[in-house]
């Protein structure tokens, strides 16, 4: 029992220390954080296509290219490249509509994944720029211009917007709307320290040259936006993020959807982990190799740990009390449960507690103030923790299971492929 | 361009964690100990109590028992016990949660002799149950009498529940545990009127030789006036 606990305890200290981690960055980097809240003028403004690859989003797919034709910039400068992605729905006659505009192009292929559907549009391109905006996603007219201002660092060579769920309708898209105002506040701690590990889907902007010199999207375990931003680091380019440019993406609104995006999530993050493992702990990568990778795959361990842990307590909990109830019946439970300070738990993992789960609201509290200005405490904090505490785990733990498993066969694989040669 | 290793960063970020962590280490400390001292605090008041109990019997021995209410014994044992065992469970068997159970254990004879006393002499109605469990190996059937006791000690709260950790290091604890020749293979056991009781018993059964008790208590008395006539 007490090696577990100790355990217990090195997770949460771990836990504690990237949340520390973020707060001592933030204090240090604070007045760099550059927030717009006026319409900007470029000096120059570089070409600049929009990749947006789509399959059956017949339904949303007008409102994700009305708000690229609304963006500020110049109409002569952005291109817009549809790629249907051999849909089964209406989604090729919805972008067909689109074709009237100058600067918008559709594309139609057979069926073979995100990935292959921006590669076809990285195959065509002619700007200097590129970039992708997934076809659940909005954006501010300001984002694109706000986001150039970062390339005039001719070093910066992606960068990543700040994704916000626009008007959440349920509690779970609420928990969601808080899990990603504190996902702003910590990609811009890891841009600062030149750690960041994904160029998400939702309007990411590259220079050309990254694909030129390093090749197009690859299948990546189905995360190919997280894939790209570790073979950006292998080779040290530099990924900005710009917390003014809003996009705003639709979330999942049951747990069903939300499971389902999140264990393609945690099993790409572990299987690229996986593949990039040579980051690790490598000086020369910096942060992302001592911080942001160790730091996720921790928070996979940490949680799947304590989640058993906690759940392992409950169960105890629950046995007891019907224990109890066998032997007092039920009248008698409460009859004697005279209130005391004296029974408080003060063990020391109840402070502890509290320190990490302060720190996580700091978190998302710094991550709203950069984007509302100001520090907005609201029920979707507190669906966030409890919603986040109980389902997490599940998809969590599902996805190590997969990653394991697969690993697994894909060694029987080749152990199979040797022994017939 | 590649990246410089920052690792100032990553030790000052440490030493603040572990300043967290020692915080919470202290806090934490500092609430145990409050909590061992109001349990000494209590003790104290429980041992005032019993030597005041002591020499109120003693001097009114001479006269009748009209004087001797029930009041007389500590009504705090009961609360003292509860908080004990919860300390053992959530502070640790520390040298001080230790010490005060040995205390604690000792005052509890002392009550039981005491209360004997006073209830053969004037007929107070009482009931005393000795329970014997032990911390020293995992005892499911020890939690399971545990919870009934406390439920009966709620029911009838003049009912007095005398419990001793077989394990207790302390030579009273031995000799109450030599007397009514109690097995460790045989916990948790009880001792109810002399009568002595291994196993689990329900709430119900305990209820019913409770009340048996209070009666042959309150019978004890009058068939000792008879037998001295």
């Amino acid at each position: 029992m007490n090696i577990l606990l100790g355990i217990v305890y090195v997770f949460i200290f771990l836990s504690v220390y990237v949340q520390v981690f973020f707060l001592v960055t933030f204090l240090e980097k604070r007045k760099y954080i550059l927030i717009r809240t006026k319409p900007i003028e470029l000096k120059e403004y570089p070409g600049v296509t929009i990749i947006v690859p789509c399959y059956n989003e017949e339904k949303t797919i007008a409102g994700t290219i009305d708000s690229l034709l609304n963006l500020d910039y110049p109409k002569d400068k952005l291109q817009i490249m549809i790629v249907d992605d051999g849909s089964k729905d209406n989604t090729w006659q919805a972008i067909q509509k689109f074709e009237k505009y100058e600067n918008v192009k559709v594309f139609h292929k057979e069926n073979g994944g995100a990935h292959t559907a921006i590669n076809l549009g990285l195959k065509k391109l002619e700007t200097p720029f590129v970039g992708r905006l997934d076809s659940d996603s909005y954006v501010d007219s300001q984002a694109l211009k706000r986001i150039m201002t970062y390339f005039d660092d001719k070093e910066t060579m992606a960068v990543a917007p700040s994704i916000i769920v626009k008007s959440p309708k349920n509690i779970l898209q609420g928990a969601q709307k808080a899990e990603y105002d504190m996902a702003v506040y910590n990609k811009k701690m890891l841009a600062f320290l030149g750690g960041i590990h994904v160029t998400p889907g939702p309007f990411s902007i590259f220079r050309k040259k990254v694909f030129d010199e390093l090749g197009p999207y690859k299948k990546a375990h189905n995360t190919e936006d997280q894939e790209i931003a570790l073979r950006m680091q292998e080779h040290h380019y530099k990924i900005e993020h710009c917390p003014d440019a809003c996009v705003y993406t639709i979330t999942p609104n049951t747990v069903k959807k939300l499971y389902r995006q999140r264990l393609r999530w945690i099993y790409g993050f572990i299987r690229n982990a996986i593949d990039y493992k040579k980051l690790f702990f490598r000086k020369k990568y910096g942060t992302i190799a001592f911080f942001t990778l160790p730091s996720g795959i921790i928070s996979v361990l940490s949680v799947i740990f304590l989640f058993i842990m906690l759940s392992c307590n409950f169960i105890n909990f629950i046995i007891h009390k019907i224990i109890q109830i066998n032997i007092v019946g039920f009248h008698y439970l409460f009859l004697s449960s005279n209130f005391d300070l004296f029974f408080f738990n003060t063990k020391t993992i109840v402070f502890i507690s509290i320190i990490l789960y302060t720190s996580v609201v700091t978190s998302l509290l710094l991550g709203r103030k950069m984007l509302e200005g100001k520090f907005r405490v609201s029920f979707d904090i507190f669906y966030f923790m409890i919603i986040y505490s109980v389902i997490a785990p599940f998809w969590i733990l599902k996805a190590l299971v997969n990653a394991v498993r697969s690993k697994e066969s894909s060694w029987i694989l080749e152990r199979e492929v040797k022994m017939a040669e | 361009m590649q990246k410089q290793f920052d690792w100032k960063r990553y030790v000052i970020v440490f030493f603040i964690t572990l300043g967290l962590f020692l915080t919470a280490l202290y806090i934490s400390n500092y609430f145990g100990n409050k909590k061992l001292n109001q349990l000494q605090g209590i003790q104290d008041k429980i041992s005032i109590d019993i030597l005041s109990s002591e020499t109120q019997y003693s001097l009114l021995s001479e006269l009748s028992c009209k004087n001797i209410s029930g009041s007389i014994l500590s009504g705090e044992l009961g609360e003292l016990g509860n908080k004990l065992e919860w300390s053992q469970r959530n502070i640790g068997a520390t040298d001080e949660v230790n010490y005060l159970k040995k205390y604690y254990s000792l005052l509890e004879i002392k009550d039981y002799l005491l209360s004997k006393k006073i209830s053969s002499k004037c007929g107070i109605k009482s009931a005393f149950i000795l329970y014997f469990y032990t911390t020293a190996e995992n005892c499911s059937e020890c939690e399971k009498q545990g919870i009934a006791l406390s439920a009966l000690r709620d029911k009838y709260p003049e009912l007095r529940v005398y419990s001793f950790d077989y394990s207790t290091d302390l030579s009273a604890v031995k000799a109450m545990i030599h007397i009514y020749k109690i097995q460790d293979t045989k916990l948790p056991a009880l001792v109810i009127d002399d009568e002595l009781l291994t196993g689990f018993y329900s709430i119900e059964e305990l209820e019913s030789r409770v009340k048996e008790s209070f009666k042959l208590q309150e019978i004890k008395p009058i068939d000792s006036k008879k037998n001295a006539k």
